[in-house]
């Protein structure tokens, strides 16, 4: 129908001038035009600081922890100390005020160096701030985000067994007792379990009412949250994944958050912004082994030159390159558009399906590069390729994010 | 009889923004000097004296009044100034120059430090330096300052005690022969050499809240000193390509090979 396709082709973003914008255009109005290169000053001075902590710091006991799979605790104190764990948390809070961008950053630097470390950082600031930021009271906020932003480790607590994509079929229950809700149920593949104390989880207090019943409850793990089975994995193994066990744990009222009901639309949002988290830790574990592997190309020499000067590995880098880019502008534009606060979901969907891809083929790539070497644990390579394959999987497989891209399609064109 | 009132301690810390350490520096085709389109970034001995005067301030307190950042440079450095400002100082000084303006040279800088220095209100006790800077490594920039003002200077600090009830510093000086100890009346010139400590990273918060901290703008002509060049740089080329080695069986023919190459005496 030509009046459909003309309305829908008005809904397109526009290029818009620094001096006036259009008005017929339903979303917010852009100031200026730049490239995705452009960063405040903050954001550029934070890159720095986390590109230098994440070298030092976490650098020299990378290795250490992916074979003990255990977080060094001195990490997580670092990172709390450096401000990392509530960047975007205002300073009344005990946050730094950042913008979501900067988040992104601290996220896409520290995975350049471990991935296992930039989960813990995007869990904590992605999902389990944001969502006191977003749906807590101010007397939950007073009471929780400075703790969150000062010492405490969190985690996010929504898959189990049985309901991994199917989020919402979950079982975990919560039944009212006097003021206070009792949670029965376990969960699974929970990310930081081990060294967490702040629990957000997700419980139905009514299934009757099907999905409308998830409620989203803040737990401490000395209220009896009983932590199992660590997960011995195949990728980023200093992340701790564990299940968890809740037996009549007792949770008092006043620890919902956003109301009854109301958890299934907290973690269908939370989740969406949790993904372009994802997207920029893929990005930077794509570039982060790219790094390691390229300039080891240009000093390995073999049949008389460096084999990165043979014009069949020069293709082979720069695709991998292209590729890097096209990841790196779908994840800064994502975030760009979530901080305009315009409509992100089917860009942030795009940017986590492809981050992921990218970072599994780029860091396969820098394996074969490095040849020999690559194949050896000692040069820290393989690591990045182990940690690529969990970005396909969780926060949304890449068929759940393929799904979501087709259905804002569909709605687009029919 | 009382004591006389102890004198709060205002500490000047001069900057310069620097090529990074980690670029791979290539000599420009003019050979005129070496390509500036490259990655800058505070200078390290630098950083070093901005961590020593927040040091200062963590040891004695309320008796550190101000720290105070300066940097003479195109509008760019005040990237370097935010730096200092997230590392802890309260305040800083840009002294702006044109974007392709030649580097000014020490005696310049230094001259520009003490005109500003003059007009510090409140004074200053302490001016903590980088020993040398690791574009031009001159190295000069700090004793020349003291010169000027007739103050007392502790170059190459790889410790530094500051008695602000004393009016002394008690400085630890790396030299060729080992470590030498010097007590200076304030105000004193302390140049920063590697040893000293070790700079903290800018945590998160602090570099939100250095946007607050003020940045006073000047220019030279503000100062009234002159930049133009007193020194002329003529050509710049690489070291010569490192050429291998070879190895040799026994002394004898290790030594026929030194005398060939006109190292030894005889």
């Amino acid at each position: 129908m030509a009046s459909a396709t003309l309305r829908s082709s008005l809904r397109l973003p526009r290029l818009l001038t620094r001096t006036h914008c259009r008005t017929f255009s339903s979303s917010p109005c852009v100031r200026s035009v730049g490239s995705l290169r452009n960063f405040t000053d903050e954001e550029n001075m934070l890159r720095d600081a986390v590109r230098r902590f994440a070298t030092d710091i976490v650098g020299p006991k990378v290795r250490e922890m992916d074979e003990k799979e255990h977080m060094d605790p001195s990490i997580i104190t670092g990172l709390f100390e450096q401000g990392l764990m509530g960047i975007e948390t205002s300073e009344e809070h005990g946050g730094a005020g950042g913008s979501f961008t900067s988040a992104i950053i601290a996220i896409e630097e520290l995975a350049k160096v471990d991935p296992s470390v930039s989960v813990l950082c995007d869990v904590h600031n992605t999902l389990v701030n944001t969502i006191f930021r977003k749906y807590a009271t101010e007397e939950q906020k007073q009471k929780w985000l400075p703790q969150l932003s000062e010492s405490r480790l969190a985690s996010f607590c929504l898959s189990e067994a049985g309901s991994g994509s199917d989020a919402f079929a979950l079982a975990t229950r919560a039944t009212k007792d006097g003021d206070d809700w009792l949670i029965n149920g376990t969960k699974m593949w929970i990310t930081n379990s081990y060294e967490a104390e702040i629990f957000l989880i997700f419980a139905n207090i009514d299934p009757s009412k099907g999905y409308k019943g998830i409620t989203c409850f803040v737990a401490t793990k000395d209220m009896g949250i009983e932590i199992m089975k660590k997960e011995q994995k195949l990728g980023i193994r200093a992340s701790s994944t564990c299940s968890l066990n809740f037996d009549n744990l007792r949770v008092p009222k006043e620890n919902v958050i956003g109301g009854e009901g109301k958890g299934y639309k907290i973690a269908i949002e939370i989740l969406n912004e949790g993904r372009i988290g994802i997207a920029a830790q893929m990005l930077g574990l794509a570039q982060g082994a790219f790094d390691k592997a390229v300039p080891y190309t240009y000093q390995r020499t073999q049949f008389g030159q460096p084999v990165g000067t043979f014009q069949g590995m020069q293709f082979q880098i720069a695709s991998a390159a292209v590729e890097l880019e096209t990841a790196r502008l779908l994840t800064y534009n994502a975030a760009r558009l979530k901080e305009e606060g315009r409509s992100f979901t089917k860009e942030a969907a795009m940017a986590k399906y492809w981050a992921s891809q990218v970072a599994q083929k780029v860091s396969g790539s820098a394996i074969e590069w490095a040849g020999g070497l690559g194949y050896t644990r000692e040069t820290g390579i393989e690591k990045f390729w182990r940690d690529s394959k969990i970005g396909a999987i969780y926060e949304g497989t890449s068929n759940i994010q393929l799904q979501t891209i087709a259905k804002f399609i569909q709605k687009e064109y029919s | 009889m009382r004591p006389s009132a102890i004198r709060l301690l205002n500490i000047l810390v001069p900057v310069k923004r620097a090529v990074d350490y980690s670029v791979k520096i290539r000599v420009n085709p003019q050979q005129t000097g070496v390509d500036l389109n490259v990655k800058h970034s505070m200078n390290p001995f630098d950083e070093i004296a901005v961590e020593e005067a927040v040091r200062l301030r963590e040891r004695h307190k309320d008796q550190v009044k101000s720290i105070k950042a300066v940097t003479i440079g195109p509008p760019k450095a005040v990237e370097t100034l935010r730096s200092a400002l997230a590392m802890g100082a309260d305040s800083s000084i840009h002294v702006e120059i044109a974007e392709n303006a030649p580097a000014p040279e020490p005696l310049a800088v230094a001259k520009t430090l003490r005109e500003i220095i003059k007009r510090q209100n409140e004074g200053v006790d302490v001016v903590i330096l980088g020993k040398q800077a690791i574009d031009d490594d001159l190295g000069v920039t700090g004793q020349m300052l003291a010169g000027l003002l007739g103050w007392s200077q502790a170059t190459f600090a790889s410790k530094v005690e500051i008695d602000p009830a004393k009016k002394e510093a008690l400085v630890t000086r790396e030299i060729d022969g080992g470590s030498e100890e010097v007590r200076c009346r304030l105000p004193v010139i302390i140049t920063t050499d590697l040893r000293l400590n070790e700079p903290r990273y800018a945590s998160l918060p602090n570099i939100m809240k250095a946007k607050k901290k003020p940045v006073e703008k000047l220019t030279p002509a503000d100062l009234g000193i002159d930049y133009t060049p007193q020194l002329e740089t003529l050509k710049v080329t690489e070291p010569p390509k490192r050429v291998g080695g070879s190895k040799v069986t026994n002394v004898d023919e290790l030594v026929a090979k030194l005398k060939e190459a006109g190292i030894t005496a005889a």
